[in-house]
């Protein structure tokens, strides 16, 4: 219960982080006309198709007490990054970056422009059109990304394992720990975590998927 | 006194592109701005507001510059203070009603916004609404909220796109007197686009017609839509009878020209003179309300033009009909139910046309 319990810590931070990082980022991208947009775009993409432990080894390489990162970290605070929980929160949020960004972009460009243009003419600067317009009618873009960061986070195995190493109460999180149990031949103790771990996931997938059916929202679809 | 020169390039899908190259004055009270879709409308008004920013111009309310390429000045649209009702009115679909006609009054402290909104809310007569979404409630309610939404914000310049498009005429006659009635008092100028005749007729003072990116014409709407001069624009100000013509002989004496109509011999008339040769193409616009129906060949009249045809359809609308008469060429004649009966008007029945000749106009 505590790899449970250190996943969900991990898994909302990533989220809260992602939703405040992923913002600006996903507003630039969705209303840039800057040409070379798309190279940032196939950046934040790209931990889609990368294999986790490449991502997580150049995360490790990075945090580790000669990378740039961990040097840095060791300045700042006395001690490595590696195989701590917060280095275990930046790889994870480099990680599940895609997951947040892209559905705040595909909702922020769905809100129709005529209402920017509404809003600008009615002496409305960007940063107010965003949070009295932009935002309110993203929400469930909002909400999409950050459950599914919290969920990807949740389910995330290979990049833990790289940065965060095994460590009991520090980086044990869930997936490693059904891991652990499989290893051990520990069947039905992997069962019940592996269990909880879909239940969590089911619930959470029918939550995204409700609300941009718009089974559920805020308000009055029209 | 709101003046522009703008020049603007907008490239379409494909290799096509379009430009607006126009220069245009528009003084306080209502300017509309006239002419069929594409002509560049709405890239020009968008222009003024600052949505778009123009290759080349200068834009300046008075002595306040709002764009000028030259000296590299582009006033943001938020800083303006020129206000925009779209078409589609981009009411705020989150926002209650008060909620969006409040949107541009942030500057101003909570109670003083409160009781402007009131204000405005009652001057549109929507006070009733100011709790429901735009969602919740109908079209000309939601064109009231829109205009009270740009108007409270005491703009220098209204631009109105379309706005009162899908109404019918007695509630577009209304949210007009409420709209004229608010300018009473602040004489700002108006831009407003319509390509509705009857709109044209109730608001203008003046008309600025618009076509493929140009200014063709500018000046009273009498002027500029009863003697229109390209073929879009007369389509549009609702000129239903557009033919083709070839210019017989110029009889500059009598200040008329003759065209055969079509390629018949029997369909000539007599149209104002203009700059054309014997031989040469022209195009000829009549009203369909310019045009009489006799059941006799009529004599004694000052009207020249007198053509024989048969009825090919009636059909009714509204308090009009519409009647297809067959000369060589097809016209199309507006008459009254009444006049249908008492002349005892059906299809097939032969007919005689009566044309003014000033009722004909050229365009190019």
């Amino acid at each position: 219960m505590e790899a449970l319990w250190l996943s969900m810590k991990l898994a909302a931070s990533v989220a809260g982080i992602l939703l405040v990082i992923g913002m600006p980022v996903a507003y630039w991208l969705a209303f840039s006309s800057w040409r070379g947009k798309f190279l940032l775009e196939s950046l934040v993409a790209l931990p889609l198709v990368l294999p986790p432990t490449v991502l997580g080894f150049y995360a490790l390489v990075a945090m580790g007490p000669r990378g740039p990162l961990g040097k840095l970290w060791i300045a700042l605070f006395g001690h490595g990054l590696a195989f701590t929980f917060s280095g275990l929160i930046l790889a994870s949020v480099l990680y599940s970056f895609p997951f947040a960004v892209q559905p705040l972009i595909a909702s922020f460009e769905g809100v129709d422009r005529r209402l920017l243009d509404a809003s600008a003419v009615l002496g409305a600067g960007s940063l107010r059109t965003f949070w009295r317009v932009i935002l309110p009618l993203s929400l469930p873009g909002v909400v999409t990304a950050a459950v599914l960061s919290f969920a990807h986070t949740l389910g995330e195995f290979g990049v833990v394992l790289m940065v965060g190493g095994n460590l009991a109460g520090v980086t044990r999180t869930v997936s490693i720990d059904i891991y652990d149990h499989v290893q051990s031949l520990e069947y039905g103790e992997a069962n019940r975590m592996a269990l909880v771990l879909l239940v969590i996931s089911f619930a959470v997938l029918s939550f995204v998927y409700a609300v941009n059916r718009r089974v559920w929202t805020p308000w009055p679809a029209k | 006194m709101l003046r522009a020169r703008i020049r603007k390039v907008r490239h379409s899908t494909g290799a096509s592109s379009f430009t607006l190259d126009v220069s245009v004055e528009v003084s306080p009270g209502i300017t509309i701005l006239f002419g069929a879709s594409g002509a560049g409308k709405s890239t020009l008004l968008d222009c003024l507001a600052g949505l778009t920013r123009p290759e080349e111009g200068r834009i300046a309310i008075g002595k306040d510059v709002l764009f000028d390429s030259a000296a590299g000045v582009h006033v943001p649209a938020p800083k303006r203070r020129i206000a925009y009702v779209f078409q589609t009115l981009a009411l705020f679909p989150h926002l209650s009603a008060e909620e969006n006609v409040a949107y541009g009054l942030r500057d101003l402290p909570e109670a003083e916004r409160r009781g402007q909104v009131e204000t405005i809310l009652q001057a549109f007569r929507v006070e009733k609404l100011r709790r429901q979404k735009p969602g919740e409630i109908s079209g000309g309610e939601r064109q009231r909220i829109a205009l009270a939404r740009s108007l409270v914000t005491e703009p220098r310049v209204l631009l109105l796109d379309e706005p009162l498009t899908g109404l019918d005429a007695e509630l577009k006659a209304a949210i007009v007197d409420d709209m004229s009635a608010w300018n009473a008092a602040r004489e700002i100028p108006i831009l407003y686009v319509t390509h509705s005749r009857d709109e044209v007729d109730a608001l203008g003072e003046r008309v600025i017609a618009l076509d493929n990116g140009r200014v063709v014409s500018s000046g009273v709407p009498m002027e500029v839509l009863n003697a229109p001069r390209r073929k879009k624009l007369a389509q549009a100000a609702g000129f239903e009878n557009l033919l083709s013509a070839t210019v017989l002989d110029l009889r500059e004496a009598d200040g008329v020209m003759r065209v055969r109509l079509g390629e018949s011999a029997a369909c000539e008339i007599e149209v104002p003179l203009g700059y054309a040769v014997a031989g040469s193409r022209v195009q000829v616009a009549v009203r369909a309300g310019d045009i009489l129906l006799a059941t006799e060949r009529p004599r004694g009249l000052s009207a020249r033009n007198v053509i024989d045809g048969r009825i090919v359809s009636l059909e009714q609308r509204g308090t009009m009909v519409i009647a297809r008469v067959d000369c060589g060429v097809t016209f199309v004649a507006h008459i009254t139910p009444g006049a249908v009966r008492v002349l005892e008007l059906t299809a097939g029945r032969p007919v005689w046309l009566v044309l003014k000749t000033h009722s004909c106009h050229l365009v190019d």
